[in-house]
């Protein structure tokens, strides 16, 4: 029989039923709508723990000192510190896969000024470390190049210093004394909040690392070297890239031992989708468990209609269905069913996560593969839980089948 | 076509059922033999072998031993699906239940052979349908379900859905056992017309009255013929019909 004619002879059959058609497409449509809901929220999660593990800069390059070793015994990390600005320098120059680098000058001390006195540490950074840090003002505004050029005496204070020298006035404008040397505060950063480790990353103190370096540390050297990568994916190559470049400035030969250290945090960043990973995937196995409750309730219906048609059957059979006739009808019935069930779920899922994103502002991703799978998986499942009552209904005696009451 | 224009010719026909350690002989050793033209009626009490008898006439079940020919084809040993297309091809079934489709129009349940058509005819099932309903005088009853006709319109359309194939026979089981006397008239009428214009029937009654509109009455009893005549006083359900307008 022609494929157009079983499809019209199955679309009649469930048309015939509309109620019952319905509530058997319900598991479908439901289970199929759960998966789609299920894995764009799982998406939707996973791309936002990325984001945020972006916003502490997954990106991000750290180059410290290395360890010095004296006569075979090693002395610890930072141990010999050769890191210079040139170094920092050299790598915003040459490299290609680092966006933005910035040098750290890490001192501290006691700071006075407005209500009291306060001890915190003082950063001496490039501009480049509030987009490498993600890092903006909550008030007032960053130092721009010309403070760093010509090593103004501003800074922008963290907003436990803040709030702590500053408590019921603006600090901006007010004036500070970091270790006697008096700095304009023309900024408050933004919360950052603890650090994995417990520290209080607000409790800090900003300044050009020019200013830094001329009135308060005085050092040639310097504590970081911090680098952001164009993207995540390129923090590996980047991290050799900036490598090589530093053998290249500390004039050390390939085979030399390498007199810093250079880091990431991509680490922290794998663990964590890993772990939505997992999330999207559990969700989208008990939603599938629905599916295939959906594709039960499939095959129960059919079963229940297969007895309940004997006589149509019969009939079918009398008038020269054959067996082969009346199995394609039945299958071809339970697949249009699930099929229509699944497109119908599809547009429940995509209102579903429109619905939790709408709700929870949970961005909320639905892959066209997902849409593909679940179209593909419900037309399987009404194969597979169609094919057993069909082939019952195929095997009917037409004498017995004309008589069943 | 063999020579003696028989549509169906049975000889030697042997069916017996296993009914536990029972053998039960349904037919032992019918020879029947139905020209076209003919209108048959087949008779006999409960247990005498006859719906067997139609079963196999039908292509719905296979002789224990013997021989079938239907237009010369011999059928006994055929496949289901052999089965499934010489039914679809050449008989047409009329039920003592109707059996139409449910929640199904008129039009649609005529139709439904032609779904199953696989000869090389090309017919368009809508106008076959609709000439099929105009031969039983339903054509203005097409788009009704089948709830909405009662039983006398229901057997017609029935009698559409086995005429729409032009079989070579009109096989019906007791086709008047579910309606009240009138209507039955009005059906054998429409049999004796189809017959008039050249279709052959066979139907299966128990009852002697209805058997007297057909040309021909077989009997069976005990799954043997025990009676093969012509009928003497052959009745016409038109003019039955008029006499009862007159009353």
């Amino acid at each position: 029989m022609k494929p157009e004619k079983m499809i019209r002879i199955a679309l009649r059959s469930i048309a015939r039923t509309k109620m019952r058609s319905m509530l058997t497409m319900l598991g479908i449509i439901i289970g199929v709508g759960a998966v789609i809901c299920m894995v764009a929220i799982g998406q939707g999660a996973q791309s936002r723990i990325e984001q945020s593990i972006l916003d502490l800069g997954v990106n991000m390059v750290v180059i410290t000192p290395g360890a010095s070793s004296s006569g075979g015994i090693s002395r610890g990390a930072g141990s010999l510190n050769r890191l210079q600005i040139a170094d920092a320098e050299k790598l915003a120059r040459e490299s290609m896969l680092l966006s933005t680098v910035t040098p750290v000058i890490m001192t501290g001390g006691r700071i006075r000024g407005g209500m009291g006195n306060w001890h915190a540490p003082l950063y001496g950074v490039d501009i480049t470390f509030e987009e490498i840090r993600d890092w903006p003002v909550s008030s007032g505004q960053w130092f721009g190049q010309d403070d760093v050029r010509a090593s103004r005496k501003v800074c922008l204070l963290g907003s436990t210093v803040a709030g702590e020298l500053f408590p019921d006035q603006d600090p901006i404008g007010q004036e500070i004394i970091l270790r006697d040397v008096p700095f304009d505060v023309i900024g408050v950063l933004e919360d950052k909040g603890q650090t994995a480790g417990g520290d209080d990353q607000d409790d800090c103190v900003v300044a050009p690392y020019t200013t830094v370096q001329k009135r308060l540390a005085g050092r040639q050297f310097i504590a970081q070297i911090l680098g952001s990568a164009w993207s995540p994916d390129d923090v590996p190559a980047a991290m050799d890239e900036a490598s090589a470049i530093m053998q290249e400035s500390h004039g050390l030969a390939d085979w030399e031992e390498a007199d810093f250290t250079v880091r990431n945090q991509s680490d922290l960043a794998d663990a964590a989708t890993g772990t939505t990973e997992v999330m999207t995937m559990l969700l989208a196995a008990i939603a599938g468990i629905s599916l295939l409750v959906g594709g039960i309730g499939i095959m129960n219906i059919m079963l229940v209609s297969v007895t309940e048609r004997t006589r149509e059957i019969g009939i079918r059979m009398a008038i020269g269905a054959r067996p082969g006739d009346v199995l394609t009808q039945f299958l071809v019935e339970s697949i249009v069913l699930s099929l229509l069930g699944g497109i119908i779920g599809v547009g429940l899922g995509y209102g579903g996560s429109w619905l939790v994103a709408y709700l929870t502002g949970w961005p909320t991703a639905i892959a066209p593969a997902t849409v593909g799978v679940a179209l593909g998986f419900s037309a399987a499942v009404g194969i597979f839980f169609g094919f057993w009552p069909a082939r019952k209904a195929a095997g009917l005696d037409p004498i017995t089948a004309l008589r069943y009451e | 076509m063999n020579a003696n224009n028989a549509v169906i010719s049975l000889a030697n026909l042997r069916k017996t059922y296993a009914m536990g350690s029972n053998v039960v002989h349904a037919l032992q050793d019918v020879d029947l033999t139905i020209k076209a033209g003919e209108m048959v009626a087949i008779m006999g009490a409960s247990g005498s072998g006859k719906s067997t008898l139609m079963n196999i006439v039908g292509c719905l079940d296979r002789p224990t031993s013997g021989t079938y020919e239907l237009n010369g084809e011999r059928v006994e040993s055929l496949s289901r699906n052999q089965l499934a297309d010489l039914r679809n091809r050449h008989i047409g079934f009329v039920f003592q239940g109707f059996n139409l489709l449910a929640r199904t129009s008129a039009q649609e349940n005529v139709e439904l052979p032609l779904l199953y058509d696989r000869s090389e005819r090309q017919i368009d099932p809508a106008a076959a349908a609709r000439r099929a309903l105009q031969r039983v005088m339903l054509d203005d009853r097409r788009e009704h379900q089948t709830s909405e006709l009662s039983g006398g319109q229901q057997q017609r359309v029935a009698i559409a859905r086995a005429l729409v194939t032009e079989p070579s026979l009109l096989l019906a089981d007791e086709p008047t056992g579910n309606l009240d006397t009138r209507t039955s008239i009005e059906v054998l009428a429409l049999f004796q017309e189809l017959n008039e214009q050249g279709l052959t029937v066979a139907m299966v009654t128990h009852e002697n009255e209805i058997s007297q509109y057909a040309r021909r009455v077989v009997e069976l009893r005990d799954g043997l013929i025990i009676r093969d005549e012509p009928v003497s006083n052959r009745r016409s359900a038109r003019n039955d019909l008029s006499s009862m307008q007159a009353v």
